[in-house]
């Protein structure tokens, strides 16, 4: 085990590596000066060398990645150009809003989409079955931006029960865990949940109608087990795959909460990068994606060593 | 005599071809839901092309004091947008670059990551190690991330939405790609061709590609639904198509701020975005069953 973990990590080196060869050409690729949007038009030459030499766009590519990553893994990622302002700060704090929402939608994704996919699996060919496969149809069909918009509609336009935009009265930097806090993240979270819970009853669906057709399950009816004893077994069987679905989409949540986090001005680092985006400020936009991604490595990892601490079999694989 | 047995195994495979798409045909018009959702995309498709000739008004003429007419007022069946300029026109407009930007990325990532997955399924070794290693790093970013990422960098603009959702869809095409051709390479007759002496390329040509295109090409009809979702986000970010232009994502982008005042006018695009996604999913989920492909 603990040379699968380390063969596992070891693996996950030369990803990141990559990963931050792809953030940091971000800025290059991005057509005109970078420097545009601080600098007055009328700028003179001594300034704009001035400014080149300050963010070091004036040396070579591969000066600049490895001065540029050097300080990243310290925990520096420039300043924002347009507030100024240190980008690993701003993005610490949103990324703590964007986990509060991420890991409220999985775990309801989780939930229903599984519950949904083990009764499906376990009644194969039901209207139930047919039911939950088109719900996960939908779900994962849905453009989850457009879904948030007419849950604004329906339940804060139309019918008026809960508040349509924002993180509440502790704006983005002071989260609680009460109702008036908690009234504004149902509609974004559930809007989110949806993209899981299709995804989740789909490969639950399928795990389970795969694994009651094993000769084992067989076997146990066989010695007389009842159906809630053969249960234990399906779930206990289907979980370590289920596991890793879940932790899967939550990285993906992390990385694609963006659309969500715009339509209902949630303060997290989707919101961040549409301000990025917006302003054009390369090193906010470049920064987040490095953190999300990184985020989204590090998950697959851990899902990868648990999933494989559950289930010893993939060792071998 | 290598000739004559070629062209008699080519024969063959033509004759067995010919078998299988027809059952593949017949299997697919038995499935009643494929069917409909296949109707359904081709309508949608067919509106995309015909769009100047079967909208009633100039999608891109506004009138002031028609801004935000609800649903249902005379002369503009699905009400008008904030500009005043007529939802049904711009709705049926909006198809044609809301499907391209979703198609086109899709095609395009079928040519070159099926390309590339073939051809480092095939040659195996370090080159396939090399290969893998490398898409390892674009698939190690979640897919929404990945596009605007590269957008966001690149600014807005058609081209640039086009060129950053390819990307995106490369790694995942170039992958199932790899792992069929992979696969198709350990079987014996392409050992049988390589011993009697064919060259890479043709054995790639006459012996893989017909068994490997099938599965590959019914993974990537999987991701249009994605792409269509994927690129009218991005213009819903205000990347991608700008505007005055009519697409869907840019459309809802624009009534967002309508919805106190026109709440499901506002609406509207998403349906046409839905509809497209969801038509699209379930012709590729009956596509996959009738050419029994196993993922």
């Amino acid at each position: 085990m603990i040379s699968f973990i380390l063969r596992r990590v070891v693996y996950t080196v030369p990803i990141m590596l990559g990963v931050s060869l792809v953030c940091f050409a971000l800025v290059h690729i991005s057509p005109g000066d970078p420097l545009v949007s601080i600098l007055p038009p009328d700028a003179s030459v001594e300034l704009q060398e001035q400014m080149m030499a300050i963010y070091g766009f004036d040396r070579s590519y591969p000066e600049q990645f490895m001065r540029w990553l050097g300080l990243a893994v310290q925990g520096d990622l420039g300043n924002s150009i347009a507030t100024g302002r240190p980008v690993a700060t701003e993005v610490f704090n949103a990324v703590g809003n964007t986990l509060i929402l991420a890991v409220t939608a999985t775990i309801i994704g989780f939930t229903l989409g599984g519950l949904f996919g083990f009764v499906a699996g376990y009644f194969r060919d039901s209207w139930i079955d047919k039911l939950a496969t088109a719900i996960s149809v939908i779900g994962v069909s849905v453009p989850h931006y457009w879904l948030g918009m007419v849950m604004v509609i329906i339940f804060s336009v139309e019918l008026r029960w809960l508040p349509a935009t924002g993180a509440g009265p502790g704006g983005s930097s002071q989260w609680v865990w009460d109702w008036e806090h908690m009234q504004y993240l149902i509609l974004p979270a559930i809007t989110m949940s949806v993209i899981p819970m299709g995804i989740v009853a789909r490969t639950v669906r399928a795990l389970v109608a795969d694994i009651l057709q094993q000769e084992f399950v067989a076997g146990l009816r066989a010695k007389g087990l009842l159906d809630r004893g053969v249960l234990a077994h399906v779930i206990k069987n289907a979980a370590p795959t289920a596991l890793a679905v879940m932790g899967l989409q939550l990285g993906y949540l992390l990385g694609g909460s963006i659309l969500i986090e715009t339509v209902f001005s949630w303060p997290g680092t989707g919101f961040l990068l549409g301000q990025a985006i917006f302003q054009r400020d390369l090193p906010l936009l470049q920064g987040t994606i490095l953190v999300l991604a990184m985020f989204f490595v590090i998950l697959n990892l851990l899902v990868d060593v648990a999933q494989t601490a559950l289930d010893p079999r993939l060792q071998r694989g | 005599m290598a000739v004559t047995a070629d062209s008699i195994a080519q024969l063959a495979t033509v004759e067995k071809s010919r078998g299988y798409w027809r059952s593949v045909g017949a299997r697919f018009l038995r499935d009643k839901v494929a069917v409909c959702a296949g109707l359904v995309a081709a309508g949608l498709i067919l509106m995309a092309i015909f769009a100047p000739w079967i909208a009633p008004a100039d999608p891109l003429d506004g009138s002031m004091i028609k801004r935000l007419s609800p649903i249902g007022t005379e002369g503009y069946p699905l009400g008008a947008d904030e500009l005043g300029r007529d939802m049904l026109s711009r709705l049926i407009h909006g198809a044609r670059l809301s499907l391209f930007m979703g198609v086109v990325p899709v095609l395009i990532a079928f040519a070159i990551g099926g390309a590339i997955g073939i051809a480092a399924g095939y040659l195996g070794g370090w080159v396939n190690t090399i290969t893998m290693r490398v898409l390892d790093v674009l698939y190690a970013f979640p897919s929404v991330l990945l596009a605007i990422a590269i957008s966001g960098a690149l600014g807005a603009g058609i081209l640039n939405g086009l060129l950053s959702l390819t990307v995106v869809f490369i790694p995942p095409i170039a992958r199932v790609a790899e792992s069929v051709t992979t696969s198709v390479r350990k079987l014996e007759y392409i050992e049988a061709a390589q011993a009697s002496g064919a060259s890479s390329l043709r054995i790639v040509r006459d012996h893989v590609l017909g068994n490997v295109l099938g599965p590959i090409f019914v993974y990537a009809t999987s991701l249009i639904s994605v792409s269509m979702i994927l690129a009218a986000g991005l213009s819903f970010l205000g990347l991608g198509v700008s505007p005055p232009n009519a697409e869907w994502g840019l459309m809802l982008n624009t009534l967002r701020n309508a919805i106190y005042v026109q709440p499901w006018l506002a609406a509207l695009p998403g349906v046409m975005i839905f509809l497209t996604s969801i038509s699209f999913n379930m012709l590729s989920d009956g596509l996959r069953s009738a050419m029994d492909v196993k993922q």
